[in-house]
């Protein structure tokens, strides 16, 4: 038995205390994002946000799959669909590992009486053309946290640079309430009568189910069909999108104002393709050499996104105009591009 | 004379670089005092945890002495005109601030001119240190950097605080948008508080101490006590000694203590091989071994805090330990539904490199190129089992589709070989051969570093010459040879474990021939359409060995340097012939008949060079009736003689005899020099001369260019 924890907190504790700390510093709290990601750096929350020149603050919880990654349900430490709580802090503060060691106490875990370490690990998405510098953060031996300075996301050099906390929120649940098992974990007690709802009774369903579906059942032909259908689309859009800014003055009417064009819309699509790759790929449907090259599409799709991202957040050069004055113009354009983005 | 410290305060550095980057530090440090003038009287010396780099230096002078110098004007004969001073010497006055008629004059080559004894006046160490500080910290190594602040401001993990002081007083500098200051942090979890440093020097040191940080060395006497103590409580136990780990987890810490924690005894069925590197790479602990030097199931964890009373952290490592073994036990029993000559025809799927194919490809090649290497070694009368190579070759890469490869990568070639060893490969091999193919598969990747043995069996030795001789092919064959710090293949390392192995299993291996065969199991393939036009494959690779082997010779053996030119100007083809060769000059070199023949063999270079420049050649044969003098003579009639008795013992590679020989031409060679004089008019006699000069050289270099040999006094 684990004797500093008497009372240890039933998984939704851990999120609503995680959240509460992080909202208390300031953070949006966002909820999670309703397209399949394969982690929070996924979500437009993240990858967007960290774009450009704007600070932000922001934490939500992010399932994420990974369909590989699945076991059935039968591996009690491996799932194919897992909780992160995302933190990203726009740009770092000074003092943003004493907080982040903070948050630990803010769970329940008396520093004091353990062992923390951090230790060299640095972060890299190949598909999202993303990657930093950081550290996995020990905890008695366990890797609770992947701590991250970005420095670049979809090909674009940051500036200013966000930190991403990523906490692994089954494993510090297990090792808080010190079972061996994930499907053992509380999830929650109703304080009326004690009832216990684990983990096991809320996803174990799921885990079996998509196991099946991603190793046995999904249709491979129909699954690169969808691929190809959400890629064409997204290029189309990143496409237009070049045309419309570059064009604008000579070819006629653009499809799209700048600040309408949907860019969001098109990292949707992108993330659709990123998750049918997954399926693919624990289907066993991509040879080793398609999978560079499937990789390589996918992160085309997300490095276009970027840069179009930026640009329209009005990192670019602005179309110049005949009859204004450009400075204005810009100044104009950049306000009115605020209020858009905060509603989106 | 003040002290001086600074001290870098930082997020943390990763374990593997703080050694270098703290001792660079240190040395920027001390060049910098030097070049400011501003010598340390006491020592200077360095203090590094994860979280800071200082270095502190004892007894400096507050300000730089001041400078005596002398400054040259304009030439004389511009600075008087009629004997009287020009603008020019008063400009020249006014600039060094003195009158015209206190200047003085110097002679130079270039003439005379006028001069000034100036007084440079020395600045204050504060203020030279504030200026020079930042730029040798932003010049700090790091293998990886980032930015935090400014994209032009680089470190290897964000800066955090700045301590820079002559004793008590804060020298005004900063780094990356940090003000020096006399504030310093303690241990983040057992103080965690800025702390107040009273002064640079022993006051820093005692701060830190009641700060709970210790240093490097303190940190290492610690963990080795405790690791010690705490094993104690297992009778008859040892904790395994791992140097590598214990640098690791001495920069892991700033104040270690060491729990030791325990595992279920049913995992030691697994492999000790699979137990030891889950417990070392992933979770840095120390292995446990019993009286018997068997694994024991405990492990040691050191940990950066000052304890575990009430056993809260041990619970944790073992929760985490045993999470671990139960995955390392499912990949294991997962990975034996399919036999490991099943995963042979998996490893289609598996690329080696774009370009060469996959490592199905890459298996025919190394079965083919290592049989064709068996054989010529039993040709060479190396007692080699073909069978036994044949079948390990075959089955070497298979393990790359096993789960517990893919979950532990560093355990490739172990894995395959435990697998080999467990497995029924085929019902009609007797037990030891199936042991010695398993063993051949285990040992396949060695050496993998310079600590790394090769492998131990000559059959493993083939496997592994053969794997990377494939590798080094086709890499250079595409024309992706390493160049300058650029190695991604690793083909440095892997050349060097090549020639390691040749050396240490003393195998007759011709270089140019193991290539010329590596380049030929290419032929025909997909992956040759992809080779490079522009590549001189036996040049380049040719090249590429000599350095390696030039390297292997000097820093892993240790011969001169220029014993190892000699020695590799005379042929660097065969690593074995090599080192005996080597050997044997060093050997010899001390002898007074063998400097002799050296400095007479640069004399006899230098002579045909500046013939040859001067095109004059020497005949086509020696023709003995265009000899005049008894001494060229006597030197004619020794030469084919020793020639003969040398080119015996070297055949047997006798090569220290043959030396000897070559030293008994001294007499003869003297004499020739005394008397003969070689460049003379007549184009008959000179040419004569020189072919008999070249006749020597050519007999006699066949070991070693002596030419090469550097002697005393010369």
């Amino acid at each position: 038995m684990n004797p500093s924890k008497s009372n240890p907190p039933t998984f939704q504790e851990l999120i609503l205390r995680l959240q509460t700390f992080w909202a208390e510093r300031g953070c949006v709290l966002q909820q999670p994002y309703d397209v399949e990601v394969g982690a929070g750096t996924m979500a437009p929350e993240t990858f967007l946000r960290v774009l450009g020149p704007d600070p932000y603050k922001v934490a939500y919880v992010q399932p994420s799959r990974r369909p590989a990654d699945g076991r059935y349900g039968e591996n009690p430490n491996r799932l194919f669909k897992h909780m992160q709580l995302q933190v990203i802090l726009k740009p770092p503060p000074e003092n943003v590992q004493e907080l982040y060691l903070e948050s630990l106490a803010a769970m329940g875990i008396d520093l004091r009486q353990h062992d923390i370490k951090f230790e060299e690990d640095n972060w890299e998405s190949p598909t999202l053309g993303a990657w930093g510098i950081g550290w996995q953060v020990m905890l008695d031996g366990l890797e609770i946290t992947q701590f991250t300075y970005f420095q670049q996301c979809g090909g674009v050099d940051l500036d200013p640079i966000s930190a991403e906390l990523t906490y692994g929120l089954e494993r510090i649940a297990a090792f808080l309430q010190d079972v061996d098992s994930i499907y053992d974990i509380v999830w929650s007690r109703d304080p009326e009568t004690g009832r216990v709802t684990t983990y096991g009774d809320v996803r174990l369903a799921d885990e079996l189910q998509f196991s099946v579906y991603n190793f046995e059942a999904a249709d491979v032909e129909k699954t690169w069909k969808h691929f190809e259908l959400y890629e064409a689309e997204c290029s189309a859009l990143i496409e237009a999108y070049a045309a419309s800014a570059g064009k604008k003055a000579t070819s006629g009417e653009p499809k799209f104002d700048k600040h309408r064009f949907p860019l969001l819309g098109a990292y949707d699509l992108c993330l659709k393709c990123s998750h049918l790759f997954n399926i693919l790929d624990a289907r066993g449907a991509i040879s080793v050499t398609e999978r560079v090259g499937v990789i390589a599409r996918v992160r085309a799709l997300a490095v276009g996104i970027a840069k179009a991202y930026v640009e329209q957040q009005g990192g670019g050069a602005p179309a110049k105009e005949e009859g204004e004055d450009a400075h204005e113009k810009k100044k104009t354009r950049a306000k009115k591009e605020k209020r858009v983005t905060a509603v989106s | 004379m003040p002290d001086f410290l600074l001290e870098i305060g930082c997020e943390e550095i990763p374990a593997r670089m703080i050694d270098a980057a703290s001792q660079e530090l240190q040395r920027r440090v001390q060049d910098l005092l030097s070049r400011e003038r501003l010598p340390a009287s006491g020592s200077v010396s360095y203090l590094d945890t994860p979280r800071r780099l200082a270095v502190l230096a004892s007894g400096l002078p507050s300000a730089q002495p001041d400078l005596a110098e002398q400054v040259t004007g304009p030439s004389t004969n511009v600075a008087y005109k009629d004997g009287q001073p020009t603008p020019a010497a008063q400009a020249f006055a006014k600039k060094v601030g003195l009158e015209v008629a206190k200047l003085s004059k110097v002679t130079t080559p270039k003439g005379e001119y006028l001069a000034a004894q100036v007084t440079k006046k020395g600045r204050p160490a504060a203020e030279i240190l504030a200026e020079a500080l930042p730029r040798e910290i932003s010049s700090i190594y790091w293998p990886k950097s980032m930015y935090w602040r400014r994209p032009t401001e680089r470190f290897v993990r964000p800066v955090r605080w700045l301590v820079a002081m002559l004793d008590g007083a804060v020298i005004p500098m900063e780094f990356d948008g940090i003000r020096a200051g006399d504030q310093s942090r303690s241990h983040r979890i057992l103080a965690n508080r800025t702390v107040k440093i009273p002064s640079a020097g022993p006051p820093y040191l005692e701060a830190l101490e009641q700060a709970k940080v210790l240093s490097r060395g303190a940190r290492e006497k610690q963990i080795r006590k405790q690791l010690d103590a705490v094993t104690r409580a297992i009778s008859g136990a040892r904790w395994r000694e791992d140097k590598d780990l214990l640098d690791t987890v001495i920069n892991l810490t700033e104040f270690p203590s060491v729990i030791l924690g325990n595992f279920e005894r049913e995992f030691l069925e697994l492999p000790e091989e699979v137990l030891v590197t889950v417990m070392r790479d992933h979770q840095k602990y120390f292995a446990v071994e019993d009286a018997s030097g068997k694994l024991a199931p405990h492990f040691l964890a050191v940990l950066n805090t000052d304890g575990d009373p009430q056993g809260i952290i041990r619970h944790g490592h073992e929760r985490v330990l045993r999470a671990r073994f139960n995955d390392a036990r499912f990949f294991w029993q997962t990975d034996q539904k399919h036999s490991l000559r099943e995963r042979v025809e998996m490893l289609k799927h598996v690329t080696f490199q774009k370009d060469l194919g996959s490592y199905y490809d890459k298996t025919m090649r190394v079965q083919r190129l290592s049989s064709w290497l068996c054989e010529s070694l039993r040709q060479s009368g190396v007692a080699v089992r073909p069978g036994v190579v044949h079948k390990a070759a075959c089955l070497a890469k298979a393990d790359l589709t096993t789960e517990l490869v893919k979950e532990f990568t560093e355990l490739q070639g172990i894995v395959g070989g435990l697998y080999a060893r467990a497995q029924q490969l085929d019902p009609d091999l007797p037990e030891a051969t199936r042991f010695a193919i398993a063993d051949a598969i285990y040992d396949h990747y060695r050496p993998e570093s310079t600590d790394d043995s090769v492998p131990r069996s000559v059959e493993g030795a083939v496997l592994s010459i053969a794997d990377k001789a494939d590798s080094i092919g086709g890499m250079f064959a595409l024309g992706l040879e390493p160049t300058g710090s650029k190695d991604p293949f690793a083909l440095r390392r892997q050349a060097n474990a090549i020639i390691r192995t040749i050396a240490e299993h003393k195998l007759p291996i011709r270089l140019s021939q193991l290539f010329s065969d590596a380049r030929a199991v290419y032929q025909d393939s997909e992956a040759e359409k992809k080779f490079s036009a522009k590549v001189d494959f036996a040049v380049s690779v040719s090249n590429f060995f000599r350095e390696r082997l030039e390297f292997y010779l000097k820093d892993v053996r240790g011969f001169s340097y220029d014993v190892v030119n000699a020695v590799l100007a005379a042929g660097s083809e065969d690593v074995a012939d090599a080192i005996a060769r080597a050997e044997a000059v060093t050997k010899v070199r001390p002898s007074a008949d063998f400097e002799s023949i050296s400095i007479a063999v640069k004399r006899i270079k230098n002579i045909l060079r500046q013939a040859r420049e001067a095109g004059k050649e020497p005949a086509k044969a020696i023709d003995p009736g265009a000899f005049q003098e008894q001494a060229e003579k006597d030197l004619a009639a020794v030469i084919p003689g020793t020639a003969k008795i040398v080119e015996a013992l070297r055949s047997e590679h006798n090569y220290e005899q043959a030396l000897m020989e070559i030293s008994k031409l001294r007499p003869s060679v003297d004499k020739f020099f005394d008397k003969v004089m070689v460049m003379v008019e007549d184009e008959r006699i000179r040419a004569n001369r020189l072919a008999l000069l070249q006749t020597l050289l050519q007999e006699f270099s066949t070991i070693a260019d002596f030419s090469e040999i550097v002697t005393e006094g010369k």
